[in-house]
């Protein structure tokens, strides 16, 4: 897909016109688009859930449906949203710990990819199917798969519109939310199903393999950057965008798979943020803010917060 | 003429029964009569009886296992009774009765929980709700008033993870309040606070409790830091529950009474008692 007729220009609408004119390029930026943008929504859950092992085992189990799906000669996107819905519905009944449970987690996700291994080894055809699978091939996406995951992607979009406050509450503070009344169990089926549905769709971009660059690396960088679940939330969709656009801007000139271009960007600002960027500036903060005693702060201006005696 | 004398009777009867409902409705918040607590097949202690009225600091004591969270649990709907009754402003306790603020042991809070105080106790407030919400002013206002009750307006756009214990648990203070609760249950507050926070956390609760008018019930291992504050104490070991004014309950003779074996309660000269003699037994099998 890379010809030598495509030379970059610094014209950057004229780069744009050239990779447009391709109809593969123009699949591959509206599934990238729409794969960014819940994996960037549902990766916060994922993280704030600590659930990202659990989200990598449903990529794997989507893995053995892919293969299935494959084996009987359908999509496999419809393969590996059977598998993962199984998977994820699975993981929330068998307890709402059970995301964080990595000895089964761990076994379950070896056998689901052996399973793989096998369906592939039956099919006859040839071996680029298990490849793309494992690592993700966008840019021979159809448009009958951009429109699946358009459509599934507003429906992720909607359902997540409509528990985003009772899944925040309860993904943050489980016990307190239990007892008001939330429904908990019903709530980690909602996650887990969302879950299954977003890595199904980004297995077409980054593949089983490298979910983790953007379900959970966008997130986990926005939570670095911002305090509030909203502003994390945009953020981490916006890392994801830049990471998916960039990447599949250079892989247009480059002979390199985007999925390798989008782990690397998504990395690289993971590794600046984590170990550069705000460190200097929180320690700044803290200094500044431990520096004036907090008991002292506010006796200022509640005096009688710790000196009241029972009255 | 004998019947119409029996409706009379049973007529005043009747009024004398509502009379008295509406007595215990005015200052009853929780009322306990022959409650037994425990797991199917596991009884973990009984025979318990208790009242808690509007306004009341109630400490709930005693050691690790002896079924201290049951009774939190009970009160909030999430665990029935083996035996007997328990009652929250007079009917059954249900999950997500909005009169109860509710503090739990634990929290999934940790290093990398990098969301600032104000969202947390905003959540509290609207969590319930679907939708996406738009922030409403009623929900700034309920999670700042809530802030302010515990001292913690200026904590408001802290990151939780950069809070130390005793920050923490007023956040979650906060938290609890700011659904305006007439009942607060407090699971442990104290538990990993040193003596000096674990004190002030105490006149902060006592605070709320005084000027809100508010039932607190606070578990605990330890109640030398509650002692100055309670009105009631309800000590939980062994199997069995006493519950009264502190002066009552904590002394050698009644202890002694109601587990049958030889208890100590010591006093030193600050006024900080030591329970001796309980063994370390978890009820009955």
């Amino acid at each position: 897909m890379v010809t030598n007729s495509n030379i970059f220009s610094v014209n950057l609408v004229v780069d744009l016109q050239q990779i447009f004119h391709y109809q593969f390029m123009q699949h591959a930026f509206e599934a990238g688009t729409a794969v960014a943008i819940i994996a960037g929504i549902v990766g916060y859950f994922v993280v704030l859930r600590r659930s990202s092992f659990a989200a990598h085992a449903l990529s794997h189990i989507g893995f053995a449906g892919a293969a299935g799906a494959v084996l009987l000669g359908v999509s496999p996107v419809f393969g590996l949203l059977t598998f993962t819905s199984g998977g994820g519905i699975g993981m929330a009944i068998l307890g709402p710990r059970s995301a964080n449970r990595d000895v089964q987690i761990g076994t379950v996700l070896a056998f689901m990819l052996g399973l793989g291994v096998l369906f592939i080894s039956l099919y006859t055809g040839y071996a680029t199917e298990a490849y793309s699978i494992l690592f993700g091939e966008i840019l021979g996406i159809s448009s009958s798969d951009v429109f699946v995951t358009v459509v599934a992607s507003l429906v992720i979009l909607i359902a997540v519109g409509i528990v985003y406050r009772p899944l925040l509450f309860a993904s943050l503070d489980e016990d307190v939310a239990e007892a008001k009344g939330l429904p908990i169990s019903l709530l980690g089926i909602i996650f887990m199903l969302l879950v299954a549905l977003a890595t199904s769709m980004a297995v077409q971009v980054v593949g089983v393999l490298l979910i983790f660059s953007l379900m959970v690396t966008p997130s986990a960088i926005a939570q670095r950057l911002a305090k509030r679940p909203r502003s994390i939330i945009i953020i981490s969709v916006l890392i994801a965008l830049a990471a998916t656009w960039s990447s599949l801007f250079i892989a247009f000139y480059e002979p390199y798979p985007v999925s390798f271009f989008i782990t690397s960007i998504v990395f690289v600002s993971y590794v600046f943020v984590r170990f550069v960027y705000p460190s200097k500036i929180c320690l700044m903060c803290r200094k500044k803010f431990n520096s004036m005693s907090l008991t002292k702060h506010v006796e200022k201006k509640h005096p009688n917060v710790f000196t009241e005696d029972k009255s | 003429m004998r019947s119409i004398r029996k409706h009379l009777d049973s007529d005043r009867q009747n009024m004398a029964d509502n009379k008295m409902v509406t007595d215990s409705m005015r200052k009853e918040v929780v009322l306990a009569e022959n409650l037994a607590a425990g797991y199917p097949g596991k009884t973990v202690w009984k025979d318990a009886n208790f009242s808690f009225e509007r306004g009341e600091f109630v400490a709930i004591i005693g050691p690790n296992g002896a079924g201290k969270t049951l009774l939190m649990r009970m009160l909030l709907g999430l665990q029935q009774p083996i035996h007997g009754t328990i009652k929250i402003f007079n009917t059954q306790p249900k999950r997500g009765n909005p009169r109860i603020g509710y503090v739990p042991q634990r929290h999934p809070i940790d290093r990398d929980t990098n969301i600032e105080c104000f969202e947390l106790v905003k959540l509290a407030f609207s969590g319930k709700r679907w939708g996406l919400g738009l922030p409403s002013k009623a929900e700034q206002k309920s999670a700042l008033e809530a802030l302010e009750a515990v001292g913690a307006a200026e904590l408001a756009n802290q990151p939780l993870n950069a809070l130390s214990g005793g920050e923490l648990q007023r956040i979650f203070l906060a938290e609890a309040l700011v659904s305006n609760p007439e009942i607060l249950l407090l699971d442990e507050p104290l538990s990993n606070l040193d003596i000096r926070r674990a004190k002030e956390l105490v006149q902060l609760i006592n605070k709320v409790v005084r000027s809100r008018n508010v039932t607190a019930l606070l578990v605990a291992h330890d109640i030398n830091p509650l002692l100055p504050f309670l009105d009631k104490v309800v000590y939980i070991a062994n199997g069995k529950a006493a519950t009264g004014k502190p002066e009552e309950v904590l002394t050698s003779e009644s202890l002694t009474a109601l587990y049958g074996v030889h208890i100590e309660v010591i006093r030193d000269s600050r006024g900080n008692v030591a329970i001796i003699g309980i063994e370390d037994h978890h009820g009955d099998e």
